[in-house]
């Protein structure tokens, strides 16, 4: 029962930890939350569901499609709503931008599909396999290999090529890396494609897995996602995998040991106590101002 | 009272109708501009704190049978204890931690609203007792212009405005600027708990979806529109902001749309919204005033 609890909580927490990569790496760089990150998880999930439903692909062309499509998308956030503001205005503005954006894009979502869910065409036949006393499901099989190679390779790419170096100077001082002959816009573009289509893979996964999408699904996701964001340190990458899984189980363990009324309610509790005992974070460094 | 028989008959019960919930959008919408428009800390549940005020006044005069003005301020108080309670963790950090903590707390407080016995759960508390009226609504709303024109003039608020334009120089200042920032958020949820309350008291009937993240964003909007940190703007915003959706049917149709791309759009052209940061104090001077100079201008 527990194991089969801890890997139900697995499953979910690697889709909360691929949302919650995106909010690190866009805060890393430049200090904005991206509020529409959780709309862009959702137009994910609902361009997979375009994709299976309508061309009839199988899960991994649909992935990748999606992943493709919020890739596209969120560039476009970052030039349209948050590039004209940059540097011009305070963070607070951005934020606002950002809050804009979102409420933006769910309800233009709900203009097309209407607020009900979705449900998804049955894709994989989902085998159950058990091992003792544990009972595992192809699906979730598929979404933490699927989660765990897209965070092997994310972590290649930002050790390993050129552009992650970028990345990774652009978030230790932007100005100084751009005084270094990095073009610091077209990373913060490639760093929201990035987040954006991590996004959408958990957006296209958690679809399958709750066989169910609708267009404010981003709101809820993203804020736990953030939460996990913080858990782990936001502003590092191997917190915010961390994080994830952390809150995943936790969220999971909650329902099954103390009730399920109050099942959004832990991810918000968890991210209070953190901001009260540890601000930094399970992996994050303690941040010292700058004057 | 005499007046509101006297308006009553000759105004409309619909622009009467109208008119009230504006006063009650101006004492909420002047609570989210202390703590966001003038100390520039973001806050996303006002109607969570709304909520709180709405439904202690609410069960403090059905359940405990106390009188409207006690009720008013039990309420108020109430949401100023819980923004005291979730600011102080949150308002000693660095950064935006507020806007996810209040969106988080709202939803909880929603959540604990609809699973809550004597609030009546998910279908809502009905038979409050009808005391608000136009006339208390305006008397209340003039009261909360002027206390918070006197606040904003005064060392207090000068110290708010200093939070929101540079933290770091503020503390160098000798600000206590984590006191002064739960300080902002306690007294806008006050303002919330108290316009939550006049709410629950005019519409008699109050229920946990009232209060969703959607209301929230409406005074943030209002407060944007009209000018961050601006009474005069905020009091506009909120003006157009509740007339538009009555008297446009297409804004109602899109309004969240309409919201959502009017939040862009102000960030990138108008940062400080259409009255940025216009005060009683400068229009008295442009207009009224005798010019003085002193050798600090």
């Amino acid at each position: 029962m527990f194991i089969e609890q801890l890997v139900n909580g697995l499953t979910l927490g690697s889709t909360y930890a691929l949302i919650a990569l995106g909010y690190t790496m866009v805060y890393g760089i430049i200090q904005l939350i991206n509020f529409a990150h959780g709309e862009i998880y959702m137009f994910g999930a609902f361009a997979g569901l375009l994709l299976v439903s309508v061309f009839g692909v199988n899960i991994f062309i649909a992935l990748i499609g999606a992943m493709l499509f919020c890739m596209l998308l969120g560039m476009l956030i970052e030039r349209v709503a948050y590039r004209p503001i940059r540097g011009k205005s305070s963070r607070l503005s951005a934020l606002i931008s950002a809050i804009g954006v979102s409420i933006f894009l769910s309800t233009l979502m709900a203009l097309f599909r209407g607020t009900n869910t979705t449900r998804y065409p049955e894709i994989i036949t989902i085998h159950t396999y058990h091992l003792g006393s544990l009972d595992l499901s192809s699906l979730q099989i598929i979404i933490l290999v699927v989660s765990a190679l897209l965070m092997v390779g994310l972590q290649l790419m930002i050790h390993k090529t050129r552009m992650g170096k970028a990345m990774r100077a652009c978030s230790q001082d932007l100005d100084a890396a751009s005084l270094m002959g990095i073009n610091a816009n077209r990373i913060i573009s490639y760093t929201f494609a990035i987040g954006s289509a991590l996004a959408a893979a958990g957006g296209v996964m958690v679809g399958i897995y709750y066989n169910a999408v609708w267009p404010y699904m981003g709101m809820m996701a993203g804020l736990k996602a953030f939460s996990a964001a913080v858990l782990g340190g936001i502003g590092s990458i191997p917190g915010a995998m961390i994080g994830g899984l952390t809150l995943g189980v936790l969220e999971i363990l909650g329902v099954a040991y103390l009730s399920s009324s109050y099942k959004d309610a832990i991810a918000f509790g968890i991210l209070i106590l953190v901001l009260i005992l540890r601000p930094q974070g399970i992996m994050g460094k303690k941040i010292t101002k700058k004057v | 009272m005499v007046m509101d028989a006297v308006l009553s008959q000759y105004i409309d019960a619909y622009y009467l109708h109208i008119m009230v919930l504006i006063g009650i959008n101006i004492i909420l919408a002047l609570g989210l501009n202390i703590t966001t428009g003038v100390t520039g800390q973001l806050s996303m549940g006002h109607a969570g704190f709304m909520s709180i005020g709405a439904y202690t006044a609410a069960i403090m005069s059905i359940h405990l049978g106390m009188p409207f003005w006690a009720a008013l301020l039990g309420g108020a108080t109430a949401a100023a204890g819980f923004g005291f309670l979730l600011g102080l963790p949150t308002l000693r950090l660095e950064g935006d931690y507020l806007a996810m903590v209040t969106i988080g707390f709202a939803e909880i407080i929603r959540v604990f609203f609809l699973n809550f016995e004597p609030g009546g759960k998910a279908v809502g508390l009905s038979g409050i007792p009808e005391h608000t009226t136009f006339s208390l609504v305006w008397l209340l709303a003039i009261i909360v212009i002027v206390l918070n024109v006197k606040l904003l003039n005064s060392r207090i608020g000068r110290s708010f405005y200093a939070i929101r334009e540079n933290e770091i120089a503020a503390e160098a200042a000798g600000i206590n600027t984590t006191r002064l920032k739960v300080l902002s958020f306690m007294v806008g949820s006050f303002l919330a708990g108290l316009g939550g309350g006049l709410y629950a008291h005019y519409m008699t009937y109050i229920a946990p979806q009232d209060f969703g993240f959607m209301k929230s964003i409406e005074f943030l909007n209002m407060v944007v529109l009209g000018g961050m940190g601006s009474i005069p703007g905020t009091i506009l915003g909120t003006v157009v902001l509740t007339i538009a959706p009555e008297m446009l049917r297409i804004v109602a149709e899109y309004r969240l749309l309409f919201y959502g791309g009017m939040l862009v759009l102000l960030m990138i052209f108008r940062p400080n919204g259409l009255l940025g940061d216009v005060r009683w104090y400068d229009i008295k001077k442009r207009w009224f005033g005798k010019e003085v100079k002193t050798w600090e201008s």
